[in-house]
């Protein structure tokens, strides 16, 4: 018996959803008194599996296949989750972490159970709280199977170390074939991801146009944020789809959300309620992001950006 | 008929392309969410329905095919009755046919598992769900399916061309994109920028009276226990008001978010 984490990782090391899931993983198994499990892909880097409480990781060596393969990760995991005869599976909310769930769940006769915000409130069975209605409200859903997979929600358990010396396992990477294959991978390379940031900056239609968004890239530049948008701003075309943020395009559950002339719809709010911190900066007094922002200025993003962008360039240097 | 004519009838029959559009029924966007029986249901006075908008994008997209290709399109949802209007508008929007499974599912696997009932009986060559309804967001039907079908699936599906049988697929990951090559049969997960905003089909006066014509059928449900099952329901707490900061004082709001916040 153990407790199971899939922890994602880049060039060797594990990311930080997966260190969440470690985390979570961690406090799992030690209210269960059981072991911590890791399942991952070409991890090299040991320190962090240590300083986050993971007791044995089965680390697959993909042997030159650097491409994501769904059909190889999920068999992977489930071959280690019943090897292990774990009754808790955690995966991260990641692109990577839902697409496997699910499929990993019917590989292991598994209940899935996606956007976990907390600890289970009971483990037989697993009882768990989640956000439902994109975010509008929480449910307590009961697991009504032995064996469950748990989505864990990004940013919402948080980093906990707790030192562990792991033992890695080698564990074989199934050969698998499908008519599924992974043609090329395009990524933005030199800009963080929203799924990845802990500070997001948001434009809306306040904005006035796409020749305006360096007000947005300058600012989300010197915060280190992701760039992103609202839904009509994606489908004028002055934005790409991938920065279109709410309850029909991309969720955020960042720190920081800096919302600049967005007025704060209803489906808008739903997809970036996640985030812990919200401003808003927007002309009119009345838009309802103010009923949703902790912090908000009453003001001209053509000149509030612009200042505030310079001070906290002045503050970094 | 003629047995020639029959002939060719049968080599159309058999080269068209079946499409399965999975839909759910959901509050529209702009629901108040409440509860209703001490929290243990969604009270459903007043919240009008619409089609799940992801599972729109890739309706729009079959329907394409079917215009291009000449492929059939089907959609079916699990669920009561209540569920019918938006089948009548699939079908007005284009659908050739209507699948009702009687059932209220009370999680995604249970959709998911009567779904593989109905395709292990007919073949499709592509299916389509949504990334995730907006209703409970377990992003979870499209992958159990396709595993329970022993198919290929690819999830957040932002394009999809088909030639012959040859498929080029795009998944959207964070921070990019994956391109992939796939085969038919496949199961995919639709997204915008499947199909773009501006493609959506709003049904006409001509489409609605046909939709009345187009069969809507319904199937009982096979017997399949959900793996889950949601106790109770909770209204995230009611936040403070917003504090507001001078257009002025940009040196306020940096410390409030540094010192206050501390998420700088
Ligand atoms: C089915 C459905 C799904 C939807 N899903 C989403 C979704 O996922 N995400 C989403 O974002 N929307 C979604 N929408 C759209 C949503 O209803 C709103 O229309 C949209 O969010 C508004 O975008 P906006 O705030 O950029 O534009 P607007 O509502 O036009 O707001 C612009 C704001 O900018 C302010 N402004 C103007 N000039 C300035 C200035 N110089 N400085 C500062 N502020 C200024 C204005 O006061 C205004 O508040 C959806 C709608 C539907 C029907």
């Amino acid at each position: 018996m153990a407790v199971i984490v899939y922890i994602e990782s880049e060039n060797g090391s594990p990311k930080k959803a997966g260190l969440e899931v470690a985390s979570y993983g961690r406090a799992i198994a030690d209210a269960k008194g059981l072991p911590l499990v890791g399942v991952g892909f070409n991890v090299t880097q040991r320190e962090d599996l240590n300083a986050y409480g993971v007791d044995t990781f089965y680390n697959m060596d993909t042997l030159g296949e650097v491409n994501f393969d769904v059909n190889r990760y999920s068999e992977a995991i489930a071959q280690v989750v019943e090897k292990e005869k774990a009754s808790t599976v955690v995966v991260s909310s990641t692109s990577n972490g839902r697409y496997l769930g699910p499929i990993v769940a019917i590989k292991t006769n598994a209940a899935y159970l996606s956007n976990v915000v907390a600890l289970p409130t009971t483990y037989e069975p697993v009882q768990v709280k989640r956000t439902c209605f994109t975010n509008k409200a929480f449910n307590e859903t009961q697991s009504t199977k032995e064996r469950t997979v748990l989505s864990l929600s990004s940013n919402s358990f948080g980093l906990h170390k707790k030192q562990s010396t792991v033992t890695f396992m080698d564990g074989t990477y199934p050969s698998l074939s499908s008519t599924l294959q992974v043609k090329s991978v395009e990524k933005v390379t030199d800009k963080v991801s929203i799924a990845d940031a802990d500070i997001v900056v948001s434009g809306g239609r306040g904005l006035k146009g796409p020749e305006n968004w360096h007000l947005i890239e300058d600012l989300a530049e010197v915060l280190g944020a992701a760039t992103a948008c609202s839904k009509p701003v994606s489908d004028m075309g002055w934005r790409p789809h991938s920065e279109h943020v709410g309850q029909t395009g991309k969720p955020v559950a960042s720190n920081l959300y800096i919302a600049i002339g967005v007025s704060g719809a209803i489906q808008h709010l739903a997809g970036i309620n996640a985030s812990k911190v919200k401003v808003v900066i927007n002309t009119d007094p009345e838009a309802p992001f103010f009923k949703a922002a902790d912090y908000g200025i009453v003001g001209d993003a053509f000149e509030v950006v612009p200042k505030l962008t310079e001070k906290l360039k002045a503050r970094t240097q | 008929m003629t047995p020639c004519h029959f002939f060719i009838y049968i080599r159309i029959k058999l080269d068209i392309m079946n499409i399965l559009v999975c839909i759910s029924n959901v509050p529209d966007t702009t629901s108040k969410i409440n509860f209703k029986e001490g929290n243990t249901a969604f009270d459903t006075q007043g919240v009008q329905f619409i089609i799940n908008p992801n599972d729109e994008f890739g309706l729009t997209r079959a329907i394409w095919l079917q215009q291009k290709e000449g492929a059939k399109v089907t959609v079916v949802t699990v669920g009561d009755a209540s569920c019918e209007p938006i089948l009548r508008k699939c079908l007005a929007i284009g659908a050739d046919q209507a699948l009702r499974i009687d059932l209220q599912p009370q999680d995604g696997f249970e959709v998911a598992a009567q779904l593989a009932a109905i395709c292990k009986k007919e073949h499709f060559d592509l299916i389509i769900t949504g990334r995730e309804s907006i209703d409970y967001n377990g992003g979870m039907v499209g992958g159990m399916l396709a595993t329970l079908m022993d198919m290929p699936y690819v999830a957040n599906c932002i394009q999809l061309d088909i030639a012959s049988n040859e498929v080029g697929v795009q998944r959207e990951i964070d921070g990019g994109k994956e391109v992939l090559n796939a085969k038919l049969p496949l199961v995919i997960g639709a997204q915008k920028g499947l199909v773009e905003e501006k493609d959506l089909i709003i049904p006409n006066m001509r489409g609605i009276m046909q939709a009345r014509q187009k069969p809507l059928d319904v199937i009982s449900p096979e017997e399949i226990s959900p793996a889950s099952k949601v106790l109770t329901f909770e209204k995230p707490s009611e936040k403070g008001p917003v504090k507001l900061v001078d257009a002025d004082d940009i040196d306020g709001l940096i410390d409030l978010l540094e010192n206050e916040a501390k998420v700088l």
